[in-house]
């Protein structure tokens, strides 16, 4: 089998909407999951009481933004670089996804912010280099929108996804390389996680519903994206006579 | 060289370029990405004089008092090395407590007390059930005992 097809939105197209369905009932599986043990099974925190529970959301959310921000520069690269299609319209999928997880991630650090900390905002360097990254999601979108040739939006927005990727590092390390006033990782891939067993599991199956939503909702929008952009091609025609 | 690899260079020539520039932005910039001066840069005279500013550390164990207005509260912040005499007039949020984190913000006044307009509870990245603090602070409790 010739994986390689699978670059072209022909062969794409058929596929994706048969993964983004497996997608989604991994996303409901995993969100009812994660929710059980964020509600039912984590016990309550010894200083925040039951504010604490804003991290089944939150924190997956920032995870995600940053990470969806860093795949969608990938994807942006590759098209800028093999001049492939559908790597473009990748990125440009994911765009959205990432925005709403940033918007996500901010809002209910916000709400957590006010009864935690006293402040709904802080002018710390981890909120706003986040907000940063809510404003480039924002200028992505903007920028293709505002370019008619598709080809075009590829390139200009693909290299401001590019110089965007900087502030990725500076989100993660904001906590560790200055003092601010987030706190800094509870869990991270160099020391053993800081907090209870079944708080983390929560957290962390609901990191995977998030992941698997991505997943599926940019691979159904990645098909909206191929039917706009390939509206004149041939097999696009026949597969949609088909269905 | 086919132009895809020209292209793949110039990404990857740009992208460190980029990354190098942020870095030496970053260093200009460390002081003014500061969100709180800690007690010994206080004392060191590394604050911004005469305008408002962050003070972070923890609140010292016993130093919290509260006046008999019953709004105004004393405490110290430390950092183990130096402490900041801190006074503050209104509702303190509800994670404030002696031993935890805090942010405030204000100026020095004459005395040499640091009024601040605004506190903020910090807090630290543990997480766990109130039985596991318990557990944890008896094993403190008894390894200062011990020693």
């Amino acid at each position: 089998m010739n994986i390689w097809k699978y670059s072209s939105p022909q062969y794409f197209y058929p596929l994706a909407k048969k993964m983004a369905t497996i997608f989604f009932v991994f996303a409901a599986v995993f969100t009812v999951w994660g929710l059980y043990i964020g509600f039912f099974v984590a016990p309550t925190d010894f200083q925040q009481g039951e504010s604490y529970r804003i991290i089944f959301i939150h924190v997956p959310a920032a995870w995600m933004s940053m990470l969806i921000y860093l795949i969608m520069s990938f994807w942006a690269a590759i098209g800028l670089i093999m001049n492939t299609r559908l790597s473009s319209m990748m990125a440009h999928a994911l765009a959205p996804t990432g925005a709403l997880m940033t918007f996500v991630a901010l809002w209910t650090g916000a709400f957590w912010g006010r009864p935690t900390w006293g402040a709904w905002w802080v002018w710390d360097a981890r909120l706003t280099s986040e907000l940063i990254l809510l404003f480039l999601y924002i200028g992505y979108m903007a920028l293709r929108a505002s370019i008619e040739d598709p080809r075009r939006a590829d390139r200009a927005s693909a290299i401001l996804a590019l110089v965007g990727v900087v502030n990725v590092p500076i989100i993660y390390f904001s906590v560790q390389w200055w003092n601010t006033l987030h706190q800094g990782a509870s869990v991270s891939l160099t020391k053993s996680p800081s907090m209870a067993t079944s708080m983390l599991t929560g957290m962390l199956v609901m990191a995977l519903a998030f992941w698997m939503y991505s997943i599926a909702v940019s691979l159904i929008r990645v098909r909206r994206i191929i039917r706009d952009r390939e509206a004149n091609a041939a097999w696009l025609a026949e597969s949609s006579g088909a269905q | 060289m086919k132009p895809r690899h020209k292209r793949l260079i110039l990404v990857v020539v740009a992208l460190a370029l980029l990354g190098l520039g942020a870095t030496f932005v970053l260093k200009a910039f460390r002081s003014n990405l500061v969100f709180f001066y800690t007690p010994t840069e206080v004392f060191a005279g590394q604050v911004p004089q005469g305008q408002a500013f962050r003070i972070g550390g923890m609140v010292l164990e016993d130093s919290l008092q509260r006046n008999e207005d019953g709004v105004t509260v004393r405490f110290a912040v430390t950092d183990t090395i130096e402490d900041v005499p801190v006074q503050f007039t209104g509702i303190l949020p509800d994670l404030f407590q002696e031993g935890k984190g805090v942010v405030a913000q204000g100026r020095i006044n004459m005395e040499g007390m640091f009024v601040a307009d605004q506190v903020l509870a910090k807090h630290d990245e543990n997480y766990m059930p109130p039985e596991a603090a318990e557990a944890l602070e008896r094993a403190m409790k008894i390894k200062m005992e011990t020693e």
